[in-house]
């Protein structure tokens, strides 16, 4: 059988990433750049600063890509991208650089939905069986997306305000820590208890939605309350505390979308799919669906990655997404809510 | 030789294919400035109706700043990917030379213009010397009332193009009769000028490192190096 082939690419935050997939479940090459040091100056990533950098590594990391590969652009059968959802001006670079090597070399080209490619990781260490659920988390997104079949996304639930991820860079920096905080945070709260009892923000609502602005605020006042009356707080236990809203909203949310859908497998993934509270408490959770296997992304693919691209690129293309040299970054990009009342 | 020529640095867009000087085929739009929907279809077109195909290429030509920062990054990542994809030459030419190249006048300073806002701009002062074009200031972003100490002394005319409007007035009264406005036609970059140029230029020798031309920090990067003033800046990106 000839090889399939991708040269996947992935630049819409703050890693210029190239890998080189075969057969959709292969990794041959993940060249993964990161920005993290030069973001940490500002406490954040400034997207005009992760466009610059994005543009000084690009061409590096496809060769770079290629021949950890040890293939040539005459081996490739598709070129696949992120297109969205991203900062628009990091998610140009790599649509751009694609574009140009789609055309120069004569290859398909296909756009690939970024979260896509978070839950496709997951086929990069065991084929995906469907239906199957995934909870997807990172610094930019919270959502429940349920799969009925392959290359069909329905969401069910999402943030109603902050991401995740992005709750943890915010009480992160109350505590001292610099982004991305996600792995110190996690750290800490293995340390403490749980003694500050936050809100667990529409735990018991009757539907898979989230939210976790109340949470950052009711820790942000904690914290700020303390100081002003000299009061010095265990930050392990804040770490605790809020980890444990945070895990204990996103577990029961997951419980009751796999009551609702009966699934095969339940993917974690993003990049707060690292956290190791959250996959504790899944694992825990998941010994009550014994019809459904848990299917954790490994650490090493829940960052931003052009691996998962290249998984869920060579999915796409045996589906017919094409995109033409017009492909356009789409910083907004979502998949469809479930299309029926459930909400 | 083969060339393929990129100016998408402000509002225009322009791509030229040339056969070493001869012009094979070139698109110019003012029209609209959504360069990554259009810059790879009009690059497509213009190879296909010269009869070419990508691999024929020999030399990308890209005008790499300054400019709008998306601008020039469209640009300059196409250019630079093209050329390390297909193994072919690169160079990179300053985007306000490029404009100054519209004016072929011996006998006066070309002076092109980009609007950097609030009465600043991005600017060079370029003439010709004997057929050749040379600069006289270098490219920089700098302050109106600035740029005017520095080019008022030159007693030779002075021509304008580009984003004249914000700064005519303010010009004519400090240089007099020794302002020329030029036209506004020659205001709007040719790639076929670009690709001209670019031909008796020596090409980049390490495609992977060519980074836009912004002459202008980010804000957030200029705040930090104000309080970190020694500060090496080179591996604040790491392969991992």
């Amino acid at each position: 059988m000839a090889r399939d082939l991708v040269l996947s690419f992935e630049t819409s935050c703050d890693e210029t990433s190239v890998a080189v997939i075969e057969n959709g479940n292969q990794i041959l090459s993940n060249i993964v750049a990161t920005q993290i040091k030069s973001h940490q100056r500002f406490g954040g990533v400034v997207p005009e600063v992760a466009s610059r950098h994005h543009i000084e590594q690009i061409t590096g990391c496809i060769n770079d890509a290629l021949k950890e590969a040890d293939v040539t652009y005459d081996d490739l059968t598709s070129v696949a991208v992120t297109y969205g959802p991203g900062l628009v001006g990091a998610l140009l670079i790599g649509v751009t650089a694609a574009k140009a090597v789609a055309w120069a070399h004569h290859l398909p080209l296909v756009p690939v939905n970024h979260l896509a490619g978070h839950i496709y990781a997951a086929r990069l260490v065991e084929p995906i069986e469907f239906p199957a659920m995934a909870l997807v988390v990172s610094g930019g997104h919270t959502e429940l997306v349920y799969m009925p079949e392959e290359n069909k996304f329905e969401i069910i639930g999402e943030t109603r305000d902050d991401a995740a991820g992005e709750a943890y860079d915010k009480i992160g920096r109350v505590l001292g820590i610099n982004y991305p905080a996600g792995k110190p945070v996690d750290e800490l709260a293995h340390k403490g208890q749980d003694t500050f009892k936050f809100p667990r923000a529409m735990d018991s609502d009757d539907n898979f939605d989230f939210s976790f602005s109340g949470l950052k605020s009711a820790f942000i006042n904690t914290v700020h309350h303390a100081d002003q009356i000299n009061e010095t707080l265990s930050r392990e236990d804040l770490a605790a505390s809020f980890q444990q809203a945070v895990v204990d909203v996103l577990a029961d949310k997951t419980d009751r979308a796999l009551k609702e859908f009966p699934v095969k497998q339940l993917i974690l993934a993003g990049g707060v799919a690292a956290n190791k509270g959250l996959r504790e408490r899944l694992t825990k959770n998941l010994a009550a669906f014994k019809d459904t296997k848990l299917e954790l992304v490994p650490l090493s693919l829940c960052g931003d990655n052009a691996a998962m691209i290249g998984a869920a690129g060579e999915m796409l293309y045996r589906h017919g997404a094409r995109a033409d040299a017009t492909l356009n970054a789409d910083p907004g990009l979502e998949f469809d809510w479930l299309a029926d009342e459930i909400k | 030789m083969k060339i393929l020529a990129i100016d998408t640095s402000n509002k225009p867009l322009s791509v030229a294919v040339m056969d070493n000087d001869n012009l094979l085929a070139q698109t110019t739009l003012t029209t609209h400035r959504k360069h990554a929907e259009f810059l790879m279809p009009v690059i497509e077109d213009l190879v296909q109706k010269s009869d070419l195909l990508p691999t024929d290429l020999d030399r990308v030509v890209v005008a790499d700043g300054p400019g709008s920062y998306t601008g020039i990054r469209m640009a300059v990542t196409a250019a630079k990917t093209i050329a390390s994809t297909l193994g072919i030459e690169l160079v990179t030419v300053s985007s306000l030379l490029n404009l100054a190249l519209n004016i072929q006048k011996e006998d006066a300073l070309i002076n092109p213009i980009f609007d950097g806002r609030n009465q600043n701009m991005f600017t060079g002062l370029y003439r010709w010397n004997h057929g050749s074009i040379e600069t006289v200031i270098a490219d920089q972003h700098i302050n109106l009332s600035n740029w005017l100490e520095l080019i008022h002394n030159y007693g030779e005319q002075i021509v304008i193009i580009g984003d004249t409007d914000s700064f005519e007035k303010d010009m004519r009264t400090a240089l007099h009769s020794q302002l020329v406005v030029g036209d506004s036609l020659d205001g709007i970059p040719s790639a076929a000028k670009l690709g001209q140029y670019g031909l008796t230029q020596a090409p980049i020798k390490d495609v992977d490192a060519v980074v836009p031309r912004y002459l202008r920090l980010t804000k957030a990067e200029a705040d930090w190096k104000k309080l970190h003033p020694n500060e090496d800046t080179h591996d604040y990106v790491e392969k991992v």
